[in-house]
């Protein structure tokens, strides 16, 4: 056993796992409170990557283009709500689906007329660039920035939801939304705030992978499937169980890709081993998704109050 | 203070009130009586504009509410015990009072956190225990807490002691009649006719979403007939 590559893989799986609680935890608050099937969220993910890469192109720092895209990644997410969203909320599911499947063509047609076809590559500023020595190991400065940078926001956000009084509203509206309205709480109001919240957490991990995989046209919309799982095996509406879903789930994939095939050695032939476990790898997360809905339908940390 | 007129109000296609009216004063205990599904919870979601009216007039104070957001009507001075108190379990008592608490108002002893649990001192142990976590009486003495918090000028109570154990009942009643001495205006809809004679200045009874009878208790007290036709008692 290669401990160092496990190390590695663990890095990889943790900093996967926060990438996607940046994006789940928004969407958990959006489709808990407002009962809100937002597809389009990855689409903040790109659109943060592409402010954060534009602000860099014109010679400022990452960290200060970073700080000014999650200001436009607020006013982006509040004029979405207020144009589009608030008029599907009492929409049916399906209708929200697929208005917002139309959103995501629109800001990919978007980014498209604005930025070009073509990727955007974000430079790191050069002490990111390099190695972290932990002991035997080099692990990339980045990765770590990511996994911190994760950690913090899901700090912050933790102390926002359970201390704050905005978070005792949210959690209020995630169990009973017409009661918080008739205690006097403009709802309008909540829900412009919690989804401009949410578009600006997405396209922070937007800015975060940018410069590891280059801001691209479509680049949320792969991760957004995955971000929907770990709502799903969290709990809808709970950003607890989005915590620890998207952590699980980063670390089932990551190592799944890394360790299935040698796993599957163990009991079966090299060739059927090497061709079966890509594939079952890509499944693993929908395999638990599958088995967390049998045993726990409603998630691993549902919301109290949120009825069967 | 609260006027309805001619009230219609629809579930989809469905009409549950049928031109419903009634007056509100200042200062009185109003009640609405009636069988169950004859539209009382329809008027109360209908004057929070939480299932808004089709057509006919609100007023409160003078000003149109019927089409006011609930949160509008709530930011009037409306305060609402709902109907099964719809406490958020997931929230601690301390903080189920203080969501929809109302820090400016103008009235010169307001309700405060404090003020709530002097008033319901079963409170005062189970300030950091969830909602979930409370019996049915320290939940509906939360919702009541809950909506004191607001500083309404009108609080409305739909189903104030139902399904709680007797003994509860009794201080649920002693706390409705020291609020009324405060001078609190209050609709409240409950079944027990008894209670309800002995604290109400006046009554509706609503029949298939409209007033079929109204008037002051002592007359209610002594009519067995209207009482056999509409209330079944």
């Amino acid at each position: 056993m290669d401990w160092g590559l496990l190390l590695t893989q663990l890095m990889n799986g943790l900093q996967f796992g926060l990438l996607l609680f940046l994006l789940a935890s928004g969407l958990t608050l959006i489709f808990g409170i407002m009962d809100f099937i937002n597809l389009s969220h990855g689409s903040f993910y790109m659109i943060g990557a592409y402010f954060c890469g534009s602000i860099v192109a014109r010679g400022e720092s990452f960290f200060i283009a970073v700080l000014f895209a999650l200001v436009g990644m607020f006013v982006v997410g509040a004029l979405v709500e207020w144009i589009v969203a608030r008029r599907l909320y009492r929409a049916d599911h399906l209708d929200q689906v697929l208005a917002t499947f139309g959103l995501i063509l629109i800001f990919d047609a978007i980014v498209h007329i604005i930025w070009g076809p073509a990727g955007m590559a974000i430079p790191l500023p050069e002490f990111l660039d390099g190695q972290v020595s932990l002991g035997t190991l080099e692990l990339p400065t980045y990765r770590l920035v990511i996994i911190s940078g994760g950690l913090l926001v899901a700090g912050i956000l933790s102390v926002l939801v359970t201390r704050s009084r905005l978070g005792m509203i949210i959690r209020a509206g995630a169990s009973n939304q017409t009661m918080v309205e008739a205690l006097g709480v403009n709802i309008h109001k909540l829900f412009l705030i919690v989804f401009a919240i949410g578009a600006t957490m997405s396209g922070f991990a937007g800015m975060l992978i940018a410069p590891i995989t280059e801001a691209s046209i479509g680049m949320g919309n792969d991760i957004i499937i995955i971000a929907f799982v770990v709502v799903i095996v969290g709990g809808i509406g709970s950003v607890k169980g989005a915590f620890y879903a998207s952590i699980l789930i980063g670390l089932i994939d990551t190592l799944g890709r890394s360790y299935l095939d040698d796993l599957m050695k163990l009991f079966m032939s090299l060739d059927h081993a090497e061709t079966a476990a890509p594939a079952l790898s890509a499944m693993l997360i929908y395999i638990l998704m599958a088995i967390v809905l049998a045993f726990k339908p409603q998630g691993l940390f549902p919301p109290a109050g949120i009825r069967p | 203070m609260l006027d309805l007129k001619r009230v219609k109000t629809f579930y989809g296609s469905i009409q549950a009130l049928f031109g419903m009216s009634l007056h509100i004063e200042q200062g009185k205990v109003t009640t609405l009586i009636g069988r169950n599904g004859m539209g009382k919870t329809t008027t109360v979601n209908s004057i929070m504009g939480i299932t808004p009216c089709r057509s006919g007039e609100i007023t409160f104070l003078g000003n149109r509410i019927d089409h006011h957001a609930p949160y509008q009507v709530a930011q009037n001075g409306i305060g609402l015990v709902p109907e099964g108190r719809q406490i958020f379990p997931n929230l601690s008592v301390r903080e189920n009072l203080l969501v929809g608490a109302n820090h400016f108002s103008a009235s010169k002893s307001p309700w405060t956190l404090n003020r709530v649990i002097d008033f319901f001192p079963a409170l005062q142990d189970r300030l950091n225990n969830m909602g979930n976590q409370l019996s049915g009486g320290e939940q509906q003495m939360l919702a009541i807490g809950r909506a004191l918090m607001l500083n309404p000028m009108l609080l409305i109570l739909d189903e104030a002691t139902e399904g709680l154990a007797p003994l509860i009942r009794r201080e649920i009643w002693h706390c409705l009649d020291e609020l009324k001495k405060s001078g609190m205006t209050i609709l409240l809809i409950d079944k027990n006719i008894e209670e309800l004679n002995r604290i109400a200045d006046y009554h509706y009874i609503i029949e298939k979403g409209k007033v079929v009878w109204d008037g002051f208790p002592t007359t209610l007290k002594d009519n067995a007939e209207l009482k056999q036709k509409y209330l079944g008692i």
